[in-house]
């Protein structure tokens, strides 16, 4: 029983975090980037596996520098072209390492979509870290990262730099996700974030019952698809994916 | 080298990733100026639900990936705003609901039929797997994409560079976006095909991103652009083909040397265009 408690519990802090993010990506209008970025953690796991590093070393050094290179393409190329390229190249260095290390099948699918009912006791500090630590920073940067997305203009002139809230922001992201990712599946992670985030963002006026409302929107869609996946046997990442989607369209249709 | 060429399945990878990479670098010159990369990546990971269906229920892959690409564009015209603003979390919204299709037909796949791979091939792409008449198939589909491309090439052309002024010359701009949408489509599933779902977008992005730092005017630059797609998926298919007797035992992926070329292509186009 206890180990079923751990797989509710672990989802659930994932789910705080990636509500959290994805209020300010939707702000951000960085949806693309949240996609890309948690693929960082394919090659950092498998860099870590095949170069014998420990895994959290491996996870974190190819999320930030994969979050630094985004940020610095982002100035000189377009963004969402910059953000495809970054996300080839995480994914093929990615299928590479796995390629050579040996073991590439179950990886795979792992990655994408999660083996959630696969969680270890060991993870669970892990995400009860992210869990609380990604809200609290974002609560703490809520005000910069908001204005230096609607307006960096008004930012720069107020003596306040847009470019280090961008580095900030996709640093968080990169490594709340990154952490998550080989636990949950960049899938579920995904639309924990964009579908709550949006409707949120949507719903809310102003930034902080903005963010609650994601995060608790987060949580609810995450158990209630972890609750279908237990009755049905069928995987999360389904129910998370289409119950994003049904939110989202809810939520249009009101607000019209 | 006469050995290579008279295998037939990499004929057939020839022949579909040529087909590929011509369509994807017309259409990625578009794409990144119309700024739909998103778009782009978030159909291919919709018609991946396509292939994964394909193989539950036996049919033709090229089928089961056309029939979700198709749906998925009818996704996004429903889902997509009018304004830019709310474009990016559409496409996301999207892509999420696609993969999430995906995971459960490929969980159907595992359970039913057993097949452990399943999901490397359709998000990875399997290439020197593909039917022969497969390849023919798809050679022709870009053929006539092509065909269409090069019909509505210079509206589209205005459209994508100037809005307004496309609507003061009487062009119709949602048509127009339809239309290209549907072939954008097209293009990404002969590239999930080729590379694979997720890595699709290298192939529509890459060639363009690069063919636009390096030509003057826009002929130039999608000629440049599918040559680049070109020669990195032959390329790709070449080394994958050598790299068998580099690290016994070991096998590298086709779809990583062909993402590492067009990123090589990209980084030194960066650089010729800098010095």
């Amino acid at each position: 029983m206890s180990y079923l408690v751990e797989i509710w519990l672990a989802v659930g802090l994932v789910a705080l975090a990636a509500g959290a993010a994805g209020y300010i990506v939707v702000i951000r209008r960085a949806g693309f980037a949240a996609h890309a970025l948690p693929m960082a953690a394919f090659p950092g796991a498998a860099a870590a596996s095949l170069f014998g590093f420990p895994l959290w070393a491996g996870l974190a050094g190819v999320a930030l520098s994969g979050a630094g290179l985004l940020a610095l393409v982002q100035r000189t190329a377009r963004r969402d072209a910059a953000t495809a390229l970054l996300l080839a190249l995480l994914l093929a260095v990615g299928a590479l390492c796995l390629s050579l290390s040996g073991h590439y099948a179950g990886s795979v699918y792992g990655l994408l979509f999660g083996q959630v009912f696969a969680l270890g006791t060991e993870d669970l500090p892990v995400l009860g870290v992210i869990g609380l630590c990604v809200p609290v920073l974002l609560f703490l940067a809520l005000r910069p990262l908001s204005l230096s997305a609607l307006s960096p203009e008004l930012m720069r002139v107020q003596g306040g730099r847009p470019f280090a809230m961008e580095v900030f922001f996709l640093a968080v992201l990169a490594l709340a996700a990154g952490f998550a990712v080989p636990v949950t599946g960049a899938l579920l992670v995904f639309s924990l974030m964009l579908g709550p985030g949006a409707a949120a963002a949507r719903l809310c006026g102003s930034p902080l019952p903005g963010l609650a409302l994601a995060m608790g929107l987060a949580l609810g869609l995450a158990w209630a698809g972890l609750g279908l996946a237990f009755l049905t046997d069928w995987p999360v990442g389904f129910f998370t994916g289409v119950g994003a989607a049904a939110i989202y369209l809810l939520v249009r249709v009101k607000t019209g | 080298m006469l050995e290579f060429l008279q295998s037939g399945p990499v004929q057939s990878a020839l022949l579909l990733s040529a087909a590929a990479a011509l369509l994807c670098g017309a259409l990625g010159l578009f794409t990144v100026l119309r700024g739909q990369a998103f778009a782009g990546h978030a159909l291919a990971d919709v018609s991946s639900a396509g292939g994964a269906g394909s193989l539950l229920f036996g049919i033709s892959p090229l089928l089961g990936f056309l029939l979700f690409g198709v749906a998925g564009v009818a996704g996004l015209e429903i889902l997509q705003p009018r304004r830019a603003a709310g474009r990016d979390e559409a496409a996301g919204i999207l892509l999420g609901a696609g993969l999430g299709g995906t995971a459960l037909l490929l969980h159907f796949c595992v359970t039913t039929h057993g097949a452990a791979g399943t999901a490397q091939a359709v998000m990875f792409g399997a290439m020197f797997s593909t039917p022969s008449d497969t390849a023919l198939w798809s050679c022709l589909l870009a053929g006539g994409c092509l065909a269409v491309l090069a019909l509505i090439a210079r509206p589209l052309l205005l459209a994508s560079l100037d809005e307004e002024l496309a609507r003061v010359a009487g062009v119709r701009l949602r048509a127009l976006g339809l239309v290209f949408l549907l072939l954008l489509a097209l293009g990404v599933t002969l590239a999930a095909m080729t590379v694979g779902a997720i890595l699709a977008t290298a192939l529509l992005i890459g060639p363009a991103a690069a063919g636009l730092r390096l030509a003057r005017g826009p002929l130039a630059a999608a000629l440049l652009s599918m040559a680049l797609g070109l020669a990195a998926c032959w390329g790709g298919i070449v080394l994958a083909y050598e790299s068998y007797g580099w690290i016994p035992g070991r096998t590298w992926p086709v779809s990583f040397f062909i993402v590492a070329l067009l990123l090589l292509f990209y980084a030194a186009a960066g650089l010729r265009r800098r010095a």
